[in-house]
């Protein structure tokens, strides 16, 4: 008899997805807590910098979209935290390790979203960054994460193209607005390439995430490919990305781009960005303000049970 | 008090004439709570015309270790399938 682990590598080799009841590797199971739980902060706390502009968004048609939109970043919460639900922890003890700074989320949503134009360049590049990451996980070896990745990438589509549709029209307006849009652009460029992570190299986990077809792609891979479109999408917009490096290689038939500023990428992640403190201040409030909530919810519940019970 | 409200899978018919189908879970303190926040998370572009909703400690599974032996018999009853028959090709209409 084969063991386990040979039949579930073996599994994985032949594109059978895992599912929540199958045998697994216990560090294939903490891998995947640990970034299911990961993503599930990030569209929680990613609800944070846009919420920011409901209302001041310009326009009622505005208002509706984004409040459409933020409403979908806590249905995509929810899908991921339920698909790590899964793996055998629970909701609580995934929300108290993010209020008690043992879980990240991505260090995107510690930048502030300053003017309108924000919320142009997240849907524009924050959304296309994480569209990029999220497209090859609706392939990836497990089965519940994958199921939500499928009903997250659907629902992505309409934030990017609502961002871009944003900066299009800034870019065709007055001065003032333009330049918005270029300082925007600035702003949020560099943070969207740093969301694919560390380079491959320094990258530990990576080789065993693809091993284990949790990744299809490498760090580097995904954040070339990004590049490469935004470099041509950005012409459509008349604009330019803050990159003077940014240059095609006819050679490699990709952009070659500047540096990356990894100190910066390492200082948010360890919780010195502009806004690491706001964001985690605002969950704990609203968790901790909710409290009362839940308990008359369950005491709702328990009371119709009981009664119901009497009657039967 | 920790949040214990007990976890409820989430099932959709996506129009009349179709199965329900399991969509995903979530929390809620009753059936009807969960109605609601199905309603919420999994059909906010008209995925669905009907939501079944029932709490996840209801559910039984098959165990997928058995699940060799538990198939296994229909593995060689080759003879359930219409295909297994041979018949010329004249034939119409079957």
């Amino acid at each position: 008899m084969p063991s386990e682990e040979v039949i579930f590598q073996d599994k994985v080799d032949r594109e059978i997805r895992i599912e929540p009841k199958d045998w697994m590797p216990a560090d294939y199971r903490k891998t995947l807590i640990r970034q299911i739980s990961q993503h599930a902060h990030s569209e929680i706390v990613g609800m944070l910098p846009e919420g920011h502009w409901i209302t001041r968004a310009p326009t009622l048609k505005r208002k509706a979209t984004l409040i459409a939109k933020v409403q979908d970043e806590a249905g995509h919460g929810l899908y991921l935290y339920a698909a790590a639900e899964t793996l055998g922890i629970t909701r609580d003890e995934m929300v108290d390790q993010l209020h008690a700074g043992k879980a990240k989320y991505s260090s995107i949503f510690n930048y502030p979203t300053l003017t309108w134009a924000d919320i142009g360049a997240i849907g524009w590049l924050v959304d296309g960054a994480a569209i990029m990451n999220q497209v090859p996980l609706t392939r990836t070896s497990y089965g519940p994460y994958a199921r939500a990745m499928v009903r997250i990438c659907k629902e992505e589509s309409f934030h990017q193209r609502q961002g871009f549709e944003i900066l299009l029209v800034l870019s065709r307006g007055s001065k003032e607005q333009k330049a918005m849009c270029q300082d925007a652009i600035n702003r949020w460029w560099w943070p969207s390439v740093m969301m694919f992570g560390p380079n491959d190299e320094s990258s530990p986990h990576t080789a065993q995430s693809m091993k284990w077809k949790v990744k299809r792609f490498t760090n580097d891979e995904l954040r070339q490919r990004f590049i490469d479109i935004c470099a041509d999408q950005v012409k459509v917009l008349g604009m330019q990305l803050p990159d003077p490096d940014l240059k095609w290689n006819e050679e490699t038939q990709h952009y070659d781009f500047g540096p990356i500023n990894w100190e910066e990428f390492w200082q948010v992640v360890n919780g010195n960005g502009p806004c690491n403190k706001e964001r985690m201040t605002a969950r704990i409030k609203a968790h901790e303000e909710g409290q009362w909530v839940r308990e008359a919810a369950l005491a709702f519940a328990g009371k119709m049970s009981s009664r119901a019970g009497v009657r039967g | 008090m920790k949040n214990t409200f007990p976890l409820w899978e989430v099932f959709i018919r996506s129009k009349q004439g179709l199965d329900h189908k399991h969509a995903g879970s979530l929390h809620a303190a009753d059936a009807k709570m969960a109605i609601e926040n199905a309603r919420d998370v999994y059909t906010r572009r008209q995925e669905g015309v009907s939501i079944w909703v029932v709490e996840s400690k209801h559910i039984h599974a098959s165990n997928p270790d058995e699940a060799g032996s538990l198939y296994e018999p229909a593995n060689d009853k080759v003879y359930r399938h219409p295909t297994f028959y041979d018949l010329p090709d004249e034939l119409k209409h079957m």
